[in-house]
């Protein structure tokens, strides 16, 4: 029996768009949602723009006892199963419970919530503090309230290595497919654009204290300072292909083909990053070769060390400018978790328009030897895409998707 | 506290607070006896709900009994049986 797994769904909460027609629009338009913080005072921060998200109201999607007990990220995450169900057209609670996974990633957990509730024990004591705080922060609580709202039994669990993780939960959904599970709903959300999300962001070093949205976030570019923080992601729905053929699936966007994750050695090694071992294996692992990759989605640190070390191995692995480069996360920021999930909707949605959308504001810095696609999309006919992901700490993620009609 | 009585209503107010409610969940029919299990309130928003009570009503209720309470007319009962109105009664 076949145990390729392919993506029957996609649901998408971004700072451009909820929903995958409006994000997909904006995407291709150009249109970014990068601003001034608007959800608390960022004056005295040294950082003060985001890609937040605008016009959620999480009681128009969500039954109430839903609301008291979860945080943001986890609001926005149980909305976008809802609709990749939908996309996929499937009802999970007609499923067999046992048939269907949940496996997200997550970067920080929830923040907002943590706030909130620290707030109260420090300012008014423990017993104001709520009971929901147990699990509400955590960072597996996505998978969890997903699983519990769908009746979902199957595989669970959720994968944390920042940025990287939203490749890497994909990744062990395909595993959960092949070893007989016949769906997993994966992907990652996070959202913590609150003060205590945002200092520990700070910490990092990456994040740009510019206050143009128009020139803030932009990587590959001699400007690049760091990165604008988002907010968002995308949940995607893996099926066995034959699950998906049998029961009439309503498309299949493509096949997680191939995937590969390894960690960088320890700062100040002579030993060289291992991005470029992360994107071979990757494509071993899908069994093809770089002449059949038709667009690199990038990591797009916009820090100039990184952004060097991803366009080196982009450039030895492919060869100088042969293949098509893009970040459309210049248009919502850095969604951390939910950044490659994001970008997997957008490559299998190239694949089906055969369209690859722009990478904004930036202007390609000479030192990079790569295509990168900037200005309007570019009308490109796409087989097979490449997702990088890249998260604090040295993981690297490559993820290979291709068309289901190879 | 000027409160002394603890009412359904009250009860209800504070679920509402606590957990919310679904549109499923019909808190306004007759539910003194139904089991907060079957109105869709687990262990959690309970133990969240007995602590707003006890922050309003400045009492302290014993967990064992806490848990014994399966029903809205039993918790009514053990709570009433904390507040200071009830021993002048």
């Amino acid at each position: 029996m076949s145990s390729r797994a392919v993506v029957t769904g996609l649901g998408v909460v971004a700072p451009t768009g909820l929903g995958l027609a409006d994000y997909w629009a904006a995407t291709l338009a150009g249109r970014g949602a990068i601003g001034r913080v608007t959800r608390f005072d960022p004056s005295p921060y040294a950082s003060r723009l985001a890609g937040e998200i605008h016009g959620f109201e999480a009681g128009e999607h969500l039954p109430g006892r839903l609301l008291p007990q979860t945080d943001r990220m986890t609001r926005l995450a149980l909305v976008g199963a809802d609709w990749a169900f939908a996309d996929a057209g499937v009802v999970p609670s007609e499923l067999p419970d046992y048939d269907v996974g949940v496996i997200t990633a997550s970067h920080s957990g929830g923040f907002e919530f943590g706030q909130n509730e620290l707030r109260a024990l420090w300012s008014k004591g423990g017993q104001y503090v709520s009971a929901y705080q147990s699990f509400a922060w955590f960072y597996a609580v996505n998978s969890g309230q997903i699983s519990i709202r769908g009746g979902l039994r199957g595989p669970s669990s959720v994968v944390v290595s920042d940025q990287a993780g939203g490749l890497d939960a994909v990744a062990q959904a395909r595993r959960q497919i092949r070893k007989g599970t016949s769906m997993v709903i994966s992907g990652a959300v996070d959202a913590s654009i609150c003060p205590w999300g945002w200092v520990a962001q700070l910490t990092s070093g990456r994040l740009t204290t510019s206050d143009d949205p128009e020139r803030a976030y932009l990587p590959f570019d001699d400007r690049a300072s760091g990165h604008v923080p988002g907010e968002g992601g995308a949940l995607l729905v893996l099926e066995n292909a034959e699950h998906a053929l049998e029961r009439g699936a309503p498309q299949v966007y493509g096949e997680i083909a191939g995937h590969a994750s390894t960690v960088d050695p320890r700062p100040g090694s002579d030993r060289a990053p291992t991005l470029q071992r992360a994107v071979e294996l990757a494509l071993a692992d899908a069994g093809l070769a770089p002449d059949d990759i038709d667009v690199v989605f990038a990591d797009a640190a916009a820090v100039p060390d990184l952004d060097r070390a991803e366009a080196e191995a982009i450039t030895k692995v492919f060869g100088v400018r042969a293949v098509p480069v893009t970040a459309p996360k210049t248009m919502t920021g850095r969604l951390y978790s939910g950044a490659a999930p994001l970008d997997l909707a957008a490559a299998f949605l190239s694949m089906r328009d055969g369209v690859i959308p722009p990478t904004t504001g930036s202007t390609l810095s000479p030192d990079y030897d790569i295509d990168l696609v900037t200005g309007a999309p570019r009308p490109h006919a796409v087989r097979a895409a490449l997702v990088l992901a890249r998260g604090q700490g040295g993981f690297n993620s490559a993820m290979v998707v291709r068309s289901a009609h190879h | 506290m000027s409160t002394t009585a603890f009412t359904l209503s009250e009860l209800k107010r504070i679920l509402l607070e606590a957990a919310g409610a679904d549109a499923e969940a019909d808190l306004d029919g007759d539910i003194l006896d139904t089991e907060f299990a079957d109105l869709g309130y687990e262990s959690l928003a309970l133990l969240e709900t007995a602590g707003r009570i006890e922050r309003e009503y400045g009492i302290s209720l014993d967990e064992d009994a806490f848990s014994e309470a399966r029903t809205p007319r039993a918790l009514i009962d053990l709570v009433t049986a904390h507040l200071p109105a009830a021993h002048a009664a």
